[in-house]
C-alpha cells in the first residue's frame, strides 16, 4: 500500500475475452479468478434476499418493488444518479430506516434488532473526536474473554489498514483519507459478515481513492464478507465489484456481472465495461461511438460490445 | 519584543499604566482621597487587614457562600438540562416554565428573598443558586441537543444504546457547551454574591466593604473591590483550566490555536 501501480495495458486485446464471461449457475460461485481461494461455507459472508422492498418518504416514492439476491461473499456495487435511492437501499439494509413492508432477509432470517453481523462505513468517517484513534476502533467491541483484549484487537485492525502507528492520536490530527481508514478498521474489527459502504470515498482525492480501492479489495478477499458499495463513481464500481446494479426510476434496471480478474487493473477491458455502464447510467442511446484513446481496434471492439450490451439491456425489465 | 514574551507582558501594559497614572494623580492632589484613595494607601490597607487575619476570614466566608451556591444551583441546572435535553417529554413539560422564570432578574427577587429567608445565610445561598442556574441549564440543554446526529446514528449502528450511548457519545459531545455555561455561571456567581452580601451580612467581603463605607474608609472599600476582582479572575482561570483538562481533543482549545 505504499505507492500506486496503475498499469495501462494498451492493446491487450486478450484481456477482452473475459469481459463476456459466463454467468454463474450457482449463487455461491464467483465467476472471476482471484489470488485467494473462495470463502468456505456461509460462515464468512451473509446472504441477502430482498423481495418486494419499497420505501416512501411521505408522498415521495423512493424505492418501488426492489428484488435482489446477494450471494454470500459477493461484492455488489450500486450506482445511479444523485437522489435515485441507492443510499436509501443501503440504509434499509442497515436497519437505519424502516421499509414500508417486506424487509430484507439475512441468511433467510428477517433482520434482528441491533447491528448483528452488519457494519456500515459512512460517507463521512464519523469518528468520535473525544476518543483516541484506537478507542474509536474499539467502539462497541465487547471483551470476548477468549484471548486478545479489546485494545489488542483494535490495534490489529489498525495494522490491517496501515495505521497502527497512529493509534494514540486524536482524530482531529488525521487527514480525511486516514480517518476513513480508521472508520474501515472500526468496521472490520467486529468481523462483519455484511459490510455496507455508503459512498465512503467520495470526499477523498483521486490518489487516496485508488489506494483505498486496493485496500478494500484486499481486505474483502482476506475476510470474505458480503459487501454492498453505494457509489456515484462507475469506475470505482467496476474496480471493486462482482456485480454492478443501477437504480433508476425507483427500480433496479441493470444487473451486470463484472467478469474481470482480480486484482483489478485498468486496461481496455476495464474501460469497456466502465463505458458501457456509464453510458447506461447517463441514458445515452445505443451505438454511441467510443472516444477511447487506446486504439482503433479497442474502440471498434468496445462499440461492438456496447451494441450487444445495449441489446441485452433493452431486453431486461 | 519577541512573541511569547510579548504575549505575557503586553496584557499588563494597560492596567499597570493606569495604576501608575492614578498614583501620580493622587500624589499631585488632583484626586481627593475621599473620592479615590491613592494605590499606595490601598496596598497599606490590604496589608493591615491581611496580617490581622480579618481579611482572610471575610474571603473564606464569601468564597464558601459562592461555592455552595454554585454547587447547589449548578448541579440542579445540570440535572434539569440533561433531563430536558434528552427527553422530549421533559422538555415539553418543563422548558417553557423555566424560560419564563429565567427572565426574572435574580436581584429583583431580593425583597421576596428577605421575606422568605430573612437575612441569614440561606437568603444568600438562594440568590447565588438562582443566578448560577440559568447559564448552566441553557448551555447543557443546548449542548445535548446539538450533539452530532451522525455520530449518534453511527454509534447506534455499532451496538451502543442507552447508558453506553449517553456516556460515550452524548455527554462528551455536550461537554464543550456545558463548560461554556459553567464559565458564564462562575462570572455571575460573584456578581450576585456581591449584591447579596450588601443586603445584610455579619461577615464576608461585602460586609467588610459596607462597614468601611460607613466609616468613610475608602481604601478598605477599594480593597474589597480588588478582592472581588481577584476572586473573579481566579474563578475564570479555574474554568479555563477545566476546559483544557477535559477537552484535550478539541481543536479550539489546543495551545496551538
Amino acid at each position: 500500500m505504499n505507492h500506486l501501480d496503475l498499469e495501462l495495458q494498451s492493446g491487450a486485446l486478450a484481456a477482452l475475452a473475459p469481459a463476456v464471461g459466463p454467468l454463474p449457475a450457482e449463487p455461491a460461485v464467483r465467476p472471476t479468478e482471484r489470488s485467494t481461494p473462495a470463502p468456505a461455507g456461509r460462515a464468512r459472508g451473509t446472504r441477502v434476499d430482498i423481495g418486494g422492498l419499497s420505501k416512501h418518504y411521505g408522498q415521495r416514492k423512493v424505492l418501488d418493488d426492489i428484488h435482489l439476491q446477494i450471494a454470500p461473499g459477493e461484492f455488489v456495487a450500486v450506482v445511479g444518479r444523485s437522489g435515485c435511492g441507492k443510499s436509501t437501499l443501503l440504509r434499509l439494509l442497515a436497519g437505519l430506516d424502516a421499509p414500508d413492508a417486506a424487509g430484507p432477509r439475512f441468511d433467510g432470517e428477517p433482520a434482528a434488532a441491533g447491528p448483528g453481523d452488519t457494519r456500515i462505513m459512512f460517507q463521512e468517517p464519523r469518528l468520535l473526536p473525544w476518543k483516541r484513534v484506537v478507542d474509536n476502533v474499539g467502539l462497541g467491541l465487547q471483551a470476548d474473554g477468549r484471548g486478545a483484549s479489546v485494545r489488542e484487537r483494535s490495534l490489529q485492525a489498525l495494522g490491517q489498514v496501515g495505521l497502527a502507528d497512529r493509534a494514540n492520536d486524536w482524530p482531529s490530527v488525521l487527514s480525511g483519507g486516514q480517518r476513513q481508514r480508521v472508520a474501515l478498521a472500526r468496521a472490520l474489527v467486529h468481523a462483519p459478515r455484511l459490510l455496507l459502504l455508503d459512498e465512503p470515498l467520495g470526499a477523498l482525492d483521486a490518489l487516496t481513492r485508488i489506494e483505498m480501492h486496493r485496500l478494500i479489495e484486499t481486505l474483502w478477499q482476506q475476510h470474505g464478507f458480503t459487501a454492498l458499495l453505494v457509489t456515484h463513481d462507475v469506475a470505482e464500481a467496476v474496480a471493486l465489484a462482482d456485480r454492478v446494479l443501477l437504480i433508476e426510476n425507483h427500480r433496479i434496471t441493470l444487473d451486470e456481472r463484472v467478469a474481470l480478474p482480480r486484482p483489478r487493473v485498468r486496461g481496455a477491458a476495464f474501460d469497456t465495461i466502465e463505458e458501457r455502464i456509464l453510458h447506461r447510467v447517463l441514458g445515452a442511446p445505443a451505438g454511441h461511438a467510443s472516444t477511447d484513446a487506446t486504439g482503433a481496434a479497442a474502440s471498434a471492439a468496445s462499440t461492438a460490445s456496447f451494441v450487444s450490451a445495449g441489446a441485452n439491456v433493452s431486453t431486461k425489465s | 519584543m519577541s512573541g511569547a514574551l510579548g504575549r505575557r507582558v503586553l496584557p499588563w501594559l494597560v492596567p499597570v499604566s493606569a495604576i501608575a497614572l492614578w498614583q501620580l494623580a493622587s500624589q499631585a492632589g488632583w484626586l481627593s482621597t475621599r473620592i479615590l484613595p491613592e494605590p499606595w494607601a490601598v496596598l497599606k490597607a490590604f496589608w493591615a487587614l491581611s496580617i490581622t487575619g480579618e481579611m482572610w476570614r471575610h474571603v473564606a466566608t464569601s468564597s464558601w457562600r459562592a461555592a455552595s451556591g454554585f454547587a447547589l444551583g449548578g448541579s440542579l441546572a445540570l440535572a434539569l438540562g440533561l433531563l430536558t435535553g434528552s427527553s422530549r417529554r421533559a422538555e415539553t413539560l418543563l422548558d417553557s416554565t423555566l424560560q419564563m422564570v429565567r427572565n426574572i432578574p435574580p436581584l429583583a427577587l431580593i425583597p421576596l428573598v428577605i421575606l422568605w429567608f430573612g437575612i441569614d445565610e440561606s437568603a444568600k445561598l438562594f440568590l447565588v443558586s438562582v443566578g448560577v442556574f440559568f447559564p448552566i441549564y441553557l448551555n447543557t440543554f443546548h449542548g445535548i441537543r446539538s450533539v452530532d446526529k451522525g455520530l449518534i446514528e453511527m454509534a447506534r449502528s455499532y451496538g451502543l444504546s442507552g447508558w453506553a450511548l449517553y456516556r460515550h457519545v452524548v455527554l462528551p459531545g455536550a461537554l464543550p457547551s456545558i463548560l461554556v455555561g459553567v464559565r458564564f455561571s462562575l462570572g455571575f456567581m460573584w456578581v450576585i454574591l456581591i449584591v447579596a452580601e450588601t443586603i445584610s451580612a455579619q461577615s464576608g467581603i461585602g460586609y467588610m466593604t459596607m462597614n468601611a463605607r460607613e466609616f468613610l474608609q475608602t481604601d478598605v472599600v477599594l480593597v474589597g473591590i480588588l478582592l472581588y476582582a481577584l476572586l473573579g479572575k481566579l474563578a475564570d482561570l479555574l474554568a479555563k483550566n477545566l476546559e483544557r483538562w477535559w477537552l484535550p481533543w478539541h481543536a479550539g482549545y489546543s495551545p496551538q490555536t
